[in-house]
C-alpha cells in the first residue's frame, strides 16, 4: 500500500520544514542530554541525560520506531544536523554544486558496517558505566555529535550515519522487519532518468544523504529515510510503501559484515539479559569496574560468546546438513533468520529495563539537572515498576514470535534447500537460554 | 489431519501449556528466614528457594549505603541503613519466580541491583519453553501460512 498517495502525507514529506521542526526539537533536546550529562546530578535515575535517553529514548526506538517504522528515528535523528549544515553551507537553501569542505568519498575498505560493529562493541563493553554515569552518557552524546561534524568536513554525505553510527547499525539491520519502506515505482523510470537526481541531487534538492542510489535498493538496510529523494525525483517514483513485517528478510544477506551483525546484537541481548537483569552480582561488578582484572576477563568472554562462541555454534549447527553451497555463503543466507529473534530479545530485554525504571521519567521531567527543581510538580514522583504482572507473559509472547518468525525467515532463505532443521534447534536453545535468563 | 482440524489441536494444546496444573509435592509450609547482606550492587544470597505458603522473613542487612529491597509481584519493600537491619515478613502465597530489587537510589549501578525470589517452581520458565515448542511445531504443521 502506498502511503504516499494521501495527499497530505506526500506534501508534509516533501515539505523540507516539517522535518526541520521536528530536527530542531531533537536537536535542542539531544543538547540538553549532553549538558545534563555534563552537568547535572551524577546520579543517573535522577539525570535527563541518563532517564530521556537510556529509558524513555530507548524503549520508544526499540519497542515501537524500529520494529514498525525501521529507520524512523535516523529520519529524525539529530546527530548528523550540524556537521551536514556545515557540508551544505546552508539549512533549507537550493543547493550549491560547489563543495565547501574536502566532500572526499569514503574509502572503499570502509564502504561497510565493520566500523559500526567495532563502535557499537565498544560502547556495549562499556555499556554498564555508559548507561548509569551521566558524565560519560553526556561525553558519548557529544563525541558522536562531533565525529559526525568532523566526518562531514572530510567526506561527502552522511558518512558518520552511514558508516560509524553505532546505534544506525543495528537500526538498518533490524529495519528489514519493519512494515515500512521507500521504494522506488517503476524501475524503467530509473534507468532512463538523466542525471539521477534523487543521488547526485538537483535545484529543488540534495542527492541522497545515505550514498543509496533509489533505484537499485531491495531493502531498508541502509535507507535512511531522509526523504531527500521524494522531493528530488522529476518523476515522482518514489513512494513510502506499507508492507507486510519482514519483507525485507526473505532475502538472505550476502555480506558478512551483516551477518556479524545478526550475531553481535544477538549475543549482545542475551549478555544484558544476564549480567544487567540476572541476580548475578559479581557478573554486575566485573561489568561495572573498567580496567580491573575482572573487566578485562568479562570483555574476553563478551567477545569470545558474540566472535567466537554464537558463530562458531551456528556454523557447527549448519554443517550437520550437507550442501553444496559453500559454507561461508550457507552462513551468511541463514544467519539472517537470527535477525526476526534478536529483534525480538532485545524487546523482551527492553521490556524489563523499561518498565522497571520508567517511573523515573516523571521525577527527572520536573527537575532535569537533579538540581532540587519541580517544574511541573512531580519532582518527588516515586519509583514504582510499572505493568510488572504482565512482563513475564510479554517478555514470553515477543520470545515465541520471535522464534516462529525465524523459523520462518530460515525457511525463507534457505538457498540450498537443505534441512533447517538446525537453525531452528539453535534458535530454540537461544530461546530457551533467553527465558532462562529472562524468566 | 485437516488444517482446521491441526488449527484446533495446537489451540488447544496451547491451552494445556497455559493453564494445565503442574505435578506438585504437597509440602507443609514453614518459616523461612533469610539474612541478605546488601552492598553496592549485589544482595547475598542473591537467589532465595521457598514453598509456596512459606512464611519468609528477610532481614535485610546493609553494609555500605542505604539500601532497599522491592519485591516485583508482591508490591512489598523494606529498607536498610547502613550498618543497619530491616525485616520483612510475608507469606510466600504466589508460586513462580518474581525479581527483588533496590528502592532507594545506592549508586551508579542501583537500577540493576537484583535477586530472585522462586517459590515453588518456576512455572512459567517450562510453559514459556513449551510455547516455544509449540511454535516451532505450528511452523511444521502449517507450512502454507509459514511460507506464504
Amino acid at each position: 500500500m502506498e502511503l504516499t498517495r494521501l495527499p497530505f502525507l506526500k506534501s508534509a514529506l516533501k515539505n523540507r520544514y516539517p522535518q526541520l521542526a521536528v530536527f530542531i526539537v531533537m536537536l535542542v533536546g539531544y543538547i540538553f542530554a549532553i549538558l545534563a550529562g555534563l552537568i547535572g546530578t551524577p546520579v543517573g535515575s535522577h539525570n535527563f541525560s541518563i532517564v530521556f535517553v537510556w529509558i524513555a529514548w530507548w524503549a520508544i526506538l526499540i519497542l515501537v520506531a524500529v520494529p514498525f517504522f525501521g529507520r524512523g528515528w535516523c529520519a529524525v535523528c539529530p546527530i548528523p544536523l550540524p556537521g551536514e549544515w556545515l557540508q551544505r553551507g546552508a539549512v533549507l537553501s537550493p543547493p550549491d554544486k560547489r563543495p565547501k569542505w574536502l566532500n572526499l568519498r569514503v574509502p572503499k575498505m570502509f564502504r561497510n558496517i565493520w566500523l559500526q560493529n567495532i563502535f557499537f562493541l565498544m560502547l556495549a563493553l562499556f555499556s554498564s558505566v555508559l548507561l548509569t554515569t551521566p558524565n560519560v552518557t553526556g561525553i558519548v552524546l557529544a563525541a558522536m555529535l562531533f565525529a559526525a561534524i568532523g566526518l562531514s568536513i572530510i567526506f561527502e554525505r552522511r558518512a558518520f550515519c552511514r558508516y560509524l553510527c553505532p546505534v544506525g547499525g543495528f537500526i538498518g539491520l533490524y529495519s528489514q522487519t519493519a512494515p515500512i519502506e521507500l521504494r522506488i515505482k517503476d524501475k524503467q523510470v530509473c534507468v532512463t532518468c538523466e542525471g539521477k537526481p534523487c543521488y547526485n541531487g538537483s535545484q529543488v534538492g540534495y542527492g541522497c544523504s545515505w550514498d543509496v542510489f533509489p533505484g537499485g535498493m531491495t531493502k531498508n538496510t541502509y535507507c535512511g529515510l531522509c526523504m531527500e529523494c521524494i522531493r528530488t525525483c522529476p518523476h515522482d517514483n518514489i513512494a513510502v510503501n506499507l508492507r507486510p513485517f519482514s519483507a525485507d528478510v526473505a532475502k538472505p544477506t550476502a555480506r558478512l559484515d551483516e551477518a556479524f551483525k545478526a550475531f553481535i546484537m544477538f549475543g549482545a541481548a542475551m549478555i544484558y539479559a544476564g549480567v544487567l537483569l540476572g541476580p548475578w552480582g559479581t557478573l554486575k561488578d566485573a561489568a561495572y569496574n573498567v580496567g580491573t582484572g575482572a573487566w578485562f576477563i568479562y570483555a574476553a568472554v563478551f567477545l569470545a560468546i558474540i566472535f567466537i562462541v554464537l558463530p562458531g555454534l551456528f556454523t557447527l549447527a549448519i554443517m550437520t546438513t550437507k550442501s553444496k553451497q559453500a559454507l561461508k555463503q550457507r552462513f551468511m543466507s541463514l544467519s539472517t533468520a537470527l535477525i526476526p529473534l534478536g529483534l525480538m530479545f532485545w524487546v523482551a530485554f527492553s521490556l524489563s529495563f523499561v518498565l522497571t525504571n520508567a517511573s523515573y521519567i516523571l521525577a527527572a521531567l520536573s527537575d532535569p539537572l537533579g538540581l532540587g527543581w519541580n517544574l511541573f510538580g512531580t519532582a518527588n514522583a516515586a519509583w514504582r515498576p510499572m505493568l510488572t504482572t504482565i512482563l513475564a507473559p510479554a517478555q514470553t509472547l515477543a520470545l515465541v514470535v520471535g522464534l516462529f518468525w525465524s523459523a520462518r525467515t530460515a525457511q525463507k532463505v534457505n538457498e540450498a534447500g537443505t534441512s533447517t532443521i538446525p537453525v531452528f534447534v539453535y534458535c530454540f536453545v537461544a530461546t530457551s537460554i533467553m527465558l532462562w535468563l529472562l524468566l | 489431519m485437516s488444517y482446521r482440524f491441526a488449527l484446533l489441536l495446537l489451540v488447544m494444546a496451547g491451552l494445556v501449556v497455559a493453564f494445565a496444573p503442574l505435578p506438585v509435592q504437597p509440602i507443609t509450609p514453614q518459616e523461612r528466614t533469610f539474612e541478605i547482606d546488601a552492598h553496592q550492587f549485589a544482595y547475598s544470597p542473591s537467589e532465595l528457594h521457598v514453598n509456596p505458603g512459606d512464611t519468609v522473613t528477610i532481614q535485610l542487612v546493609s553494609t555500605d549505603v542505604v539500601h532497599g529491597l522491592y519485591v516485583d509481584g508482591y508490591d512489598i519493600s523494606v529498607e536498610a541503613d547502613p550498618g543497619q537491619s530491616a525485616t520483612l515478613t510475608f507469606v510466600a502465597d504466589k508460586p513462580g519466580s518474581f525479581r527483588f530489587r533496590c528502592k532507594v537510589t545506592c549508586g551508579a549501578m542501583h537500577p540493576f541491583m537484583i535477586g530472585k525470589l522462586t517459590v515453588g517452581t518456576n512455572d512459567w520458565l517450562y510453559r514459556s519453553i513449551g510455547f516455544s515448542l509449540l511454535a516451532i511445531f505450528a511452523f511444521f504443521r502449517f507450512p502454507r501460512v509459514a511460507k506464504d
